[in-house]
């Protein structure tokens, strides 16, 4: 039996309390116009890239990625962007938003500046393919390089391995990543050098090398020991602003830098 | 256009298809189509956790488990499916933890396990702590891992590769009692590659359909924009039955407003429901587990409450989920994420306010009909060999009329794991069969009327008023006439799409013309769910009728089965729509006798 769980052993809730009038927040949804103005390229129709702004009224609640739907759906259909789930879990939709990378569906309009136009681009440093559809697969490429998954080398037990509730919370910050690259292309070191593993890879390197059940560390840690590996982190923390996840990246790659050493001495 | 030729073809890079995958890919040659990259399919979207009687944190067995499953689905569920779930759920999460899923631990260790709804101990004496969970997002724990094992065994991917159409042909046949027949094969696939706009041909000996749901044809919907039920679409189309379409799952906390999903992990951490009278109403509904009765109680209570004027917000269309009961620390512990939707997205903090909450268009119960093998049905009981599906796209039928939380990420491992095996093992032995004649045609067909069609009309307007239709209509609650009004919408909706005009002409990254060609499979699932849920004149699971509130087991405890079929017109069917053919199959029934499902 599980002594933590207080689901079982906390007292039953109320069957009626007194809710607070203003509950449910009240009133109207605000509305406001907003430009967006965005990055766009078509080498099926040019080898240039220009700047296009669409201005359109919106809602308080809504998303980066709703307005890019109400141009798509509305304005100009050939506007081409990823998106999936919506809510900040698949990765599909990581954008340049402001200047800084971001998820569309993530990034409240309400908390932009929405007086100014609104800039979306694509994420830097991958091929752009269309508009703000990158080529993904340079950033795939380095993540399967660093063997991103479990290296077991001892007998398969019956049931599962046991790992304390304190090995398991060791990396429990780095199982987040939803691979959509706003780290690694935030990343200066990443923009000059295409060979850099970038800073996702390295997160998902970690996710395994402090994993309690896994017996292939030093080979990652080798691999990471690259001249094009965890060095070339220059600790700009672009990285760990740019997570929507809110992974501590630079902190994660700082730890693989001193397992590194620490397997040195 | 290209052909390619593999043993094993799996449409969808989800659970289901990555966990056939891995079987698959080590036993036969075996390609992944996908529509999206791997790791952004909507598996990546499930909460709360995967049940199995591991029984780690206190007594437990898969008999429990099967029953509840039985039970939850209402009794439509095929009991011998059920069984096996729930037999091969313990072996399904162990395959994950040795894969190296980092599950939530107990003191000792091992993996922990909590409560969820509808999951009891001896057939509904109380809760039961049975669902493994890595915090609040075991489906992306599930998704990653799944792919971090398909790099591991180097399977190969092509992403954003649309599956249109699936190549079956027919052959004269001849049944043991001597009626003749037309026995389907498949012989691959046709895929659209969204890089180039060119049409790929998979020539397979297998294929596996693992292509998810079709949430898309509800407005509110926890689903992903790409839920739009593709592979059911090209199944129907190529004249395989779709099971059990009516049944549809409203998951009851849905951020109001949004549909994005709230999991029922709050509810099995503690969490309770409170209308605008701060009343836990849910005590009313169902006494004895409350708030953790299974979903579709659960949704339509909360509806009630909104129909009955003790809604919450500016116009009491919502309820609220409370969590101010429960320690921060707790609620991070455990449900880090969704706490964290309910801040970004509705700027409520759960700590000491309560989220606003609404039932969301979630999960279909039916899809493309198989056997526990996994293999394709393409009538009652006729195989097509070769032909397999498992997950959401499948109806086998575990989840019935209504599925239980937990069981989704369960049936995507142990069917896609037994879709895999069974796909390569077929492979080994069979023939190619040879592909027919212009195998592209019917999908150049479809593309070409979509690119040329010049009426003006906008993808984004038909499939809006569709979606508005179908949560007004078609939701938890249901009657005669709103169904009516749904099909009437439809046939309006149907003429438009015939006058659609897509404005991107290019041939890369074509996604204009791609929801097109979506939009054409959510009209048809919508006519065929809403179809099926005219003929069943009966409330069970997810289907509530008010003109017919209670179950009927004499007459409608039995699958429907819905076919394409050009000879039905509207005089003919009783449902005066032309092209569907409506017909049920039996319900397997093992152990338990439907009894009156009460919580």
């Amino acid at each position: 039996m599980s002594p933590i769980e207080t689901a079982e052993t906390a007292p039953e809730p109320a069957s009626k309390i007194e809710l607070p009038a203003h509950l449910g927040g009240g009133g109207d949804i605000p509305t406001f116009d907003v430009t967006l103005r965005v990055r766009r390229y078509d080498p099926e129709f040019s080898s240039e890239s220009t700047w296009e702004d669409f201005t359109m009224t919106m809602y308080g609640t809504d998303r980066v990625l709703d307005a890019l739907h109400k141009v798509k759906w509305e304005q100009d259909g050939s506007l081409s962007f990823r998106r999936s789930c919506a809510h900040g879990v698949c990765g599909s939709d990581a954008m340049r938003i402001n200047g800084r990378n971001r998820l569309a569906c993530k990034t409240l309009l309400k908390d932009l500046d929405t007086t100014k136009p609104i800039t979306v681009e694509p994420i830097k440093g991958l091929p752009v393919e269309k508009d703000l559809i990158v080529d993904m697969e340079p950033f795939f490429q380095s993540y399967r390089e660093i063997m991103p998954f479990l290296i077991n080398r001892g007998h398969e037990p019956s049931k599962e391995r046991l790992q304390s509730a304190e090995e398991r919370e060791r990396f429990d910050d780095t199982t987040k990543c939803i691979l959509c690259a706003a780290c690694t292309s935030s990343c200066p070191v990443f923009w000059t050098d295409g060979q850099y593993f970038g800073p996702a890879a390295i997160v998902n390197a970690h996710r395994f090398i402090f994993d309690s059940r896994d017996d292939a560390g030093d080979m990652r840690l080798e691999i990471l020991n690259d001249k094009e590996g965890v060095w070339r982190c220059r600790t700009t923390f672009n990285c760990t602003e740019a997570c929507p996840r809110g992974i501590q990246v630079t902190q994660a790659i700082a730890e693989v830098k001193q397992a590194i050493l620490a397997r040195q001495v | 256009m290209q052909v390619h030729k593999y043993d094993v073809i799996i449409v969808g890079a989800g659970g289901a298809g990555m966990r056939a995958a891995i079987e698959a890919g080590q036993n036969a040659r075996t390609a992944v189509l996908t529509k999206l990259y791997p790791t952004r399919s909507h598996t990546g979207a499930a909460q709360g956790g995967m049940c199995a009687a591991l029984a780690n944190v206190e007594e437990d067995n898969w008999e429990w488990h099967t029953f509840d499953t039985v039970k939850g689905g209402d009794y439509l569920v095929d009991q011998d499916a059920a069984e096996v779930m729930a037999k091969e759920a313990i072996d399904a999460v162990i395959d994950l933890e040795k894969m190296g899923l980092p599950f939530n631990r107990t003191p000792e260790g091992r993996i922990d396990q909590r409560r969820f709804g509808g999951h009891t101990r001896d057939h509904g004496k109380a809760p039961v702590r049975r669902s493994c969970y890595a915090a609040d997002r075991t489906g992306h724990m599930i998704l990653q891992t799944l792919y971090q094992n398909c790099v591991k065994h180097n399977v190969e991917f092509y992403n954003e590769y649309y599956v249109l159409d699936l190549l079956t042909v027919e052959e004269d046949a001849t049944r043991a009692d001597g009626t003749p027949y037309k026995q389907k094969r498949i012989a691959g696939v046709v895929s659209y590659d969204l890089a180039t706009g060119e049409l790929h041909v998979f020539q397979a000996k297998s294929v596996i359909l693992a292509t998810g749901g079709a949430g898309k044809v509800f407005k509110t919907t926890s689903n992903a924009h790409t839920l739009t039920g593709d592979g059911m679409g090209i199944a129907f189309r190529r004249g395989i039955p779709l099971e059990d379409m009516e049944f549809f799952q409203f998951h009851p906390t849905g951020l109001a407003g949004l549909g994005i999903l709230l999991s029922e992990a709050a509810r099995g951490e503690g969490a309770i429901l409170r209308n605008s009278d701060g009343e836990r109403f849910m005590e009313r509904y169902a006494p004895t587990i409350k708030d953790l009765a299974p979903r579709d109680i659960v949704a339509r209570s909360m509806a009630n409450e909104v129909r009955e004027g003790r809604g919450c917000g500016p116009n009491k269309d919502y309820v609220l989920l409370d969590l101010t009961h429960l320690e921060p620390a707790h609620i991070d512990a455990k449900l880090p994420d969704i706490t964290e939707f309910a801040r970004t997205y509705l700027g409520v903090e759960p700590y000491t306010e309560p989220v606003p909450v609404f039932p969301t268009a979630h999960y279909a119960m039916g899809g493309v009909p198989t056997n526990i093998a996994t293999e394709v049905l393409q009538d009652n009981d006729t195989i097509i060999p070769g032909l397999y599906a498992a997950g959401e796209v499948a109806c086998v039928s575990v989840h019935g009329s209504n599925r239980l939380g937990t069981n989704s990420l369960l049936d995507i491992n142990v069917f896609g794991k037994r879709a895999g095996v069974a796909a390569a093992s077929y492979a080994q032995t069979a023939e190619f069969i040879d592909l027919p004649e212009n195998p592209e045609a019917a999908t150049v067909a479809l593309l070409d009327h979509v690119r040329t069609s010049d009426g003006g009309e906008k993808v984004a307007a038909i499939r809006k008023d569709l979606q508005d239709t179908m949560d007004a209509n078609m939701q938890v609650f249901r009657t005669a006439e709103s169904i009516d009004k749904v099909l009437a919408d439809i046939a309006g909706f149907e003429e438009r799409y015939s006058r659609i005009t897509v404005q991107d002409k290019g041939k890369r990254f074509n996604l204009d013309l791609l929801e097109a060609v979506e939009l054409g499979f959510l009209l048809e699932l919508a006519k065929v769910m809403t179809v099926a849920a005219l003929h069943r004149q009966e409330s069970r699971g997810g289907h509530y009728r008010e003109d017919f509130p209670d179950r009927d087991d004499e007459n409608f405890m039995k699958h429907s089965m819905a076919y394409l079929d050009t000879n039905v017109t509207a005089e003919s069917s009783a449902e005066h729509i032309a092209g569907i053919r409506l017909e049920t199959k039996p319900v397997v029934v093992t152990r338990y006798q439907p009894m009156v499902r009460k919580y």
